[in-house]
């Protein structure tokens, strides 16, 4: 964004000049609304994040209400099974754009541990919706889902240039 | 701590267990079951909360067409583990309530917690990892 000042002063006006779309992105990016997704152990990790040790909320991030009609992100925490994917699908499309896909774990990534012998298990949920950042781990730490939205932020930033 | 094993034939299940409950054993652990290729073995697990102690009671029925009577009416709790029974081992519960699947979606084919289930979907492990 390109800042001219009117005239030099404490107080002096401040015209921003940019492009609306930036002017968007920046604003999307300071403030994620994610759909938190606790289907397997790693909820436990999600939610150390989002509580007072980790603290999401120092990067904007909103932790722990799950709706979809004001949701930025999905954060598929754990193992997607058969049952669960339609419920993950529908509500990805009840989400806004735009949206954007955490899949956090072994599990979320590719079906982890579940990939071989499993009868119920779907082999990573990008087989279902798109995502945009993987995080492996079985289970990650939280400080590699901090990492997950700060890489997060960084594609926003770029989605415009 | 089993205190008591008990092997029955399909048929007597029921008294056996109505037996255990007027004798103490009023709380239904689990219902489990153990696929040995040539027929299917029933685990009930009682326990006495008074005492402590636990019976389990053991019953062996057909493969083909496998069934065996609901015991519902005696433990409330039977209901979900019969269902669950249902869903992975094919084996129908007589006098059951609402006899569908538990765990697996509607539309599942099969009973996959038998040995000779396979699926086109399931990738089997390679190399030889027992």
């Amino acid at each position: 964004m390109g800042i001219r000042h009117s005239k030099p002063g404490p107080l002096a006006p401040v015209i921003y000049l940019t492009k609306l779309d930036r002017l968007f992105e920046w604003g999307r990016k300071n403030s994620n609304w994610p759909l938190p997704w606790g289907l397997a152990c790693c909820a436990i990790e999600m939610m150390a994040t989002f509580a007072s040790r980790y603290d999401l909320d120092r990067f904007g991030v909103l932790g722990g209400f799950p709706s979809p009609r004001q949701s930025d992100t999905i954060i598929v925490a754990g193992t997607v099974t058969k049952k669960m994917a339609p419920v993950i699908k529908r509500l990805y499309e009840q989400m806004p754009e735009p949206k954007y896909v955490i899949a956090m774990g072994n599990c979320a990534v590719s079906g982890g541990i579940y990939y071989y012998d499993s009868y119920s298990v779907v082999k990573g949920v990008d087989k279902i919706i798109p995502v945009d950042i993987y995080i492996p781990g079985c289970p990650p730490r939280p400080e590699a889902l901090i990492d997950a939205f700060l890489k997060l932020r960084q594609k926003i930033e770029s989605e415009g240039r | 701590m089993i205190k008591r094993l008990i092997g029955i034939k399909p048929e007597d299940l029921k008294m056996t267990l109505e037996h255990l409950k007027n004798e103490g054993f009023i709380y239904l652990s689990f219902i489990t079951a153990v696929d040995k290729l040539k027929s299917f073995e029933l685990y009930y697990r009682l326990v006495n909360p008074e005492s402590g102690e636990c019976a389990v009671v053991k019953t062996e029925i057909d493969r083909e067409e496998p069934g065996i009577d609901s015991v519902t009416d005696l433990f409330k709790g039977a209901n979900w583990h019969e269902r669950e029974i249902y869903d992975l081992f094919g084996i129908k519960f007589k006098g059951h309530p609402e006899l569908r699947r538990i765990l697996l979606y509607d539309g599942f084919e099969g009973h996959p917690l038998r040995k000779d289930w396979s699926s086109p979907d399931v990738e089997k492990r390679p190399g030889d990892f027992v």
